[in-house]
């Protein structure tokens, strides 16, 4: 029908307006250079750090909250929770504050003049500007992932089956992970899926509380923006793309995930 | 996605076997207290610390307002597009075949894979010189990263809709725009706005792939989030403290928004 | 199912212990500025972010010398006030180098840098100069010159914002000694349209199709030329304002700071600096390289202006400043 191809076509075309067009010009003009070149770029010793170091602040940040939330996502669904409705915003909070108040708040927080500067200095501690405070940032940005996917499939799962374990005498913890943790992985790991993209692609809250020490503290994302600011612009986009490429990986694995979970 | 809306009434069982218990719950609360409360209560705490009067000073400035208000009106407008395109995109792949609609449905989530700083750039790469540093730079970033929201919100609902009434209506005689106008639409409405609303939330406070792009320019194309990075460099902890509750205040009251219309919509449903 | 949480817990322990090993160094050449676990010393250098080039090239050659080679570097380059704050908040320094005197004093107050850094060093605390200059576009299309030819109406200017990037003072200094008070109003009301958080970003923008002329350093035309940007260098021709980049070493600086500074004021660390458009300090290569830095026919140091903390009282102070009162009547943001 008429209608329903011009609908496609409207679709299509704002998709690729927004969407493809712009990420298939930065991959064009990340190769123009050449393979050789791209390769150069993304194997500088910055760059190795960089990589390095977005990968294990998200190695701490995700598994974290992927733990605390189920735990969140179990007494939210089936508990008793006062003030369950302030919890879930409070929960979803991280989704929609901007990154920068983020950096803000850690900074108030952990800063030398911050509520915990002089504890945080006496015991010789430093939270900002190195490791932790971006493992802080990230956790902040990732919170609801997890709980966001796991509660629905908790909710519609029930109880029933651990009910049923409880009466033939098996422990809370082994109807945890014999049936709780089965039921609800294809959620737990898209939201860790979905954390781990988050997680990768911080910017805001990181560029505030990092320190830009190059090698140390410095991550792909705030790479990239420093390759573009010291005109290495082909630089950037050879970074963007890693980042991308990474995203790629990190959509395939949403897309059988997803797959997975619709099946079960 | 999915939100976190009030389930149907369950027989209450207090910690039942497969619950976290108390320990799983104190935990839990232990962890949003720390990491979520604990940063925003310094914030607020910071914005005030000069005294109310100096929070209202640093909220109301020329240049504080002028990137509220040119926040709020692209974030209106890249919503309100949304809502459009997005409904459109998720009718297409809801109800649409064609070869590689299973890529374009993977595609959708690009948005939430790509880091924001990567988007500016992409952006950058693809318009160039045209549009940095101008108004469509920002509106542009706001579209890219907000796309999925809507979309994601809509299909689901679509794809569950029973058709039963849709045929109905046509047998009798309804065009397609009456029978969506009149049916679909008021069955697609809480999800659009549910979509709407994230994606609202998401625009105030985009800041990544704005800030390389839009040229930061005072009055012109600089939004809160950047103004508030402005004031975080220029030593200006209090003022940036005083913009950021703004910017909270409204993610909370959009967010506060939704949770009560979910509520009202499931005790309509019984 | 437990089997794989230990060794992934493992994999995540051990890939904590691989923090830092990647070295910083963000060139193809990889010659090592690396911050090695071998390296017996780490010095941590904070410094603002335009000679970012220069010691990527300093670094190595320092390392090659006899005291230099057991020297691991950790470096950070950022706006300068951004890295002045940050090093007050906690960021790990031994060396800082900051485009305004005042960043370094903050750090004083803070304790972290001794109250006489100045005379640790030969040049009474400089690492560079450079002077306030035009950039405009290939071919200079609006013939611009002087500083009068600023205010000329159509003439659009841009500037990095004084209050976010102390670097940017010494562009209005350098208008403030041309005509005083009234120039700087006219100049920021009818002529700058835009005010970029950085020197660096003002570039960007400026190279980016924004504006007809930018106030800059002689050094970042230099550096922009080199990275292939289209643009001119056109020094005043009737005055300008010397500009002065601090270094200092902090109070718990590694024995290596001290070294590393004496390699920096030395011949060839100055060396690095002239190749890059940076105006050397050291007598020495001043001498050699005197040709290559002509100068208006006056240059107003901010000695003769009083020094910084009076311009810093009178003129940027956020809420007395002359300076400041013009940008907030502009409607651009202050401090504080």
């Amino acid at each position: 029908m008429a209608s329903r191809l011009s609908l496609r076509v409207v679709a299509l075309v704002y998709l690729g307006a927004v969407l493809v067009a712009p990420v298939a010009v930065v991959a064009y003009k990340t190769f123009e250079p050449g393979l050789g070149s791209v390769w150069d770029s993304v194997t500088t010793p910055a760059a190795i750090s960089a990589f390095w170091l977005t990968l294990e602040v998200a190695a701490i940040a995700v598994p974290l909250n992927a733990a605390v939330g189920v735990m969140t996502a179990l007494a939210l669904v089936r508990g008793k929770v006062p003030g369950r409705r302030f919890v879930e915003a409070l929960i979803d909070l991280p989704f929609a504050i901007s990154p920068v108040v983020v950096g803000l708040a850690l900074v108030l927080l952990y800063g030398r003049e911050g509520w915990f500067g002089d504890d945080l200095a006496k015991a010789g501690v430093t939270i900002l500007f190195s490791f932790p405070g971006l493992a802080l940032a990230t956790i902040f940005v990732t919170l609801p992932f997890v709980v966001r996917e796991v509660a629905p499939v908790l909710r519609e799962v029930g109880e029933d089956q651990e009910q049923a374990a409880a009466t033939l005498g098996a422990s809370r913890w082994q109807a945890f992970w014999r049936i709780t943790l089965p039921a609800i992985r294809w959620g737990l790991v898209y939201g860790v899926v979905l954390s781990t993209a988050r997680a990768i692609g911080e910017f805001g809250a990181v560029s505030v509380v990092s320190g830009k020490v190059a090698g140390e503290t410095e991550t792909l994302t705030l790479l990239v923006e420093k390759r573009f600011q010291n005109f290495d612009l082909s630089g950037a986009y050879a970074a963007s793309t890693l980042l991308a490429l990474i995203a790629l990986v990190t959509l395939g694995a949403m897309v059988l995930v997803n797959q997975r979970k619709e099946l079960s | 996605m999915s939100g976190l809306s009030a389930s149907l009434p369950r027989p209450r069982r207090r910690y039942a076997t497969g619950g976290a218990g108390a320990l799983g719950l104190g935990v839990a609360t232990l962890w949003l207290s720390l990491i979520v409360l604990l940063p925003l209560a310094a914030v607020v705490d910071h914005s005030v610390q000069d005294g109310l009067d100096a929070f209202w000073t640093s909220v109301s400035s020329r240049q504080a307002v002028a990137a509220l208000v040119f926040t709020l009106l692209v974030s209106l407008l890249v919503t309100a597009i949304n809502v459009v395109m997005g409904t459109v995109i998720a009718w297409v792949l809801a109800r649409d075949q064609f070869a590689g609609k299973r890529a374009v449905n993977a595609l959708i989530d690009l948005p939430f894979a790509l880091p924001t700083i990567v988007a500016g750039l992409t952006l950058l790469a693809l318009y160039g010189q045209a549009i940095a540093f101008t108004k469509w730079a920002v509106l542009l970033a706001l579209l890219f990263v907000t796309l999925p929201f809507v979309v994601r919100a809509v299909q689901p609902v679509l794809i569950e809709l029973d058709r039963d009434m849709e045929q109905a209506a046509h047998s009798l005689g309804a065009s397609h725009r009456t029978t969506f106008l009149r049916i679909v639409l008021p069955n697609l409405a809480p999800a659009i706005v549910s979509g709407a609303a994230l994606a609202f939330a998401r625009a105030v406070g985009e800041f990544g792939s704005i800030v390389l792009i839009s040229g930061n320019k005072p009055f012109d194309t600089q939004v809160s989030a950047v103004y508030a990075y402005k004031q975080l460099e220029s030593d200006n902890t209090t003022g940036a403290a005083a913009v950021s509750v703004v910017l909270l205040a409204l993610s909370l009251l959009v967010l506060v928004a939704l949770r009560f219309m979910e509520g009202r919509r499931h005790r309509w449903n019984g | 199912m437990t089997r794989t949480c230990a060794s992934s817990l493992l994999a995540i322990l051990l890939g904590l212990l691989v923090v830092g090993c990647g070295g910083s160094e963000d060139t193809k050449t990889g010659s090592g500025v690396g911050s090695d676990e071998q390296a017996k010393s780490q010095l941590w250098l904070v410094a603002y972010s335009t000679p970012e080039v220069v010691y990527d090239e300093i670094i190595p050659a320092f390392r090659n010398t006899a005291g230099g080679g057991d020297v691991g570097f950790k470096t950070s380059f950022g706006a300068s006030g951004e890295q002045s704050r940050a090093v007050e908040g906690g960021l790990t320094a031994d060396v800082v180098s900051f485009s305004i005197e005042p960043d370094v004093e903050k750090l004083v107050e803070a304790g972290l840098v001794a109250e006489d850094w100045k005379r640790a060093t030969p040049t009474k605390g400089l690492v560079s100069k450079s002077i306030v200059c035009f950039i405009v576009r290939k071919g200079n299309p609006k013939r611009i010159e002087t500083w009068d030819d600023l205010i000329k109406p159509g003439v659009e200017v841009v500037t990095p914002n004084p209050f976010t990037s102390g670097a940017a003072k010494w562009n209005l200094l350098g208008a403030f000694a041309h005509g005083g008070l009234p120039y700087v109003e006219r100049l920021i009301k009818d002529n700058i349209s835009v005010q970029p958080k950085s020197g660096r970003e003002a570039l960007q923008t400026f190279t980016g199709g924004e504006g007809d002329v930018l106030l800059s350093y002689e050094y970042e035309a230099t550096t922009a030329l080199k990275k292939g940007e289209d643009i001119e260098l056109v020094r005043p021709a009737d005055s300008t304002v010397e500009i002065e980049i601090s270094i200092a070493q902090t109070k718990d600086a590694a024995p290596a700071a001290q070294q590393f500074i004496d390699y920096v004021l030395s011949p060839e660390g100055q060396a690095k600096f002239v190749g890059w458009g940076y105006r050397p300090v050291n007598p020495a290569t001043v001498e050699l390289t005197r040709s290559r830095f002509p100068d208006p026919p006056k240059v107003t140091t901010i000695t003769d202006l009083g020094g910084w903390s009076k311009v810093n009282d009178d003129l940027f102070d956020p809420e007395e400043g002359a300076i400041a009162k013009i940008e907030a009547d502009a409607g651009v943001s202050t401090a504080r």
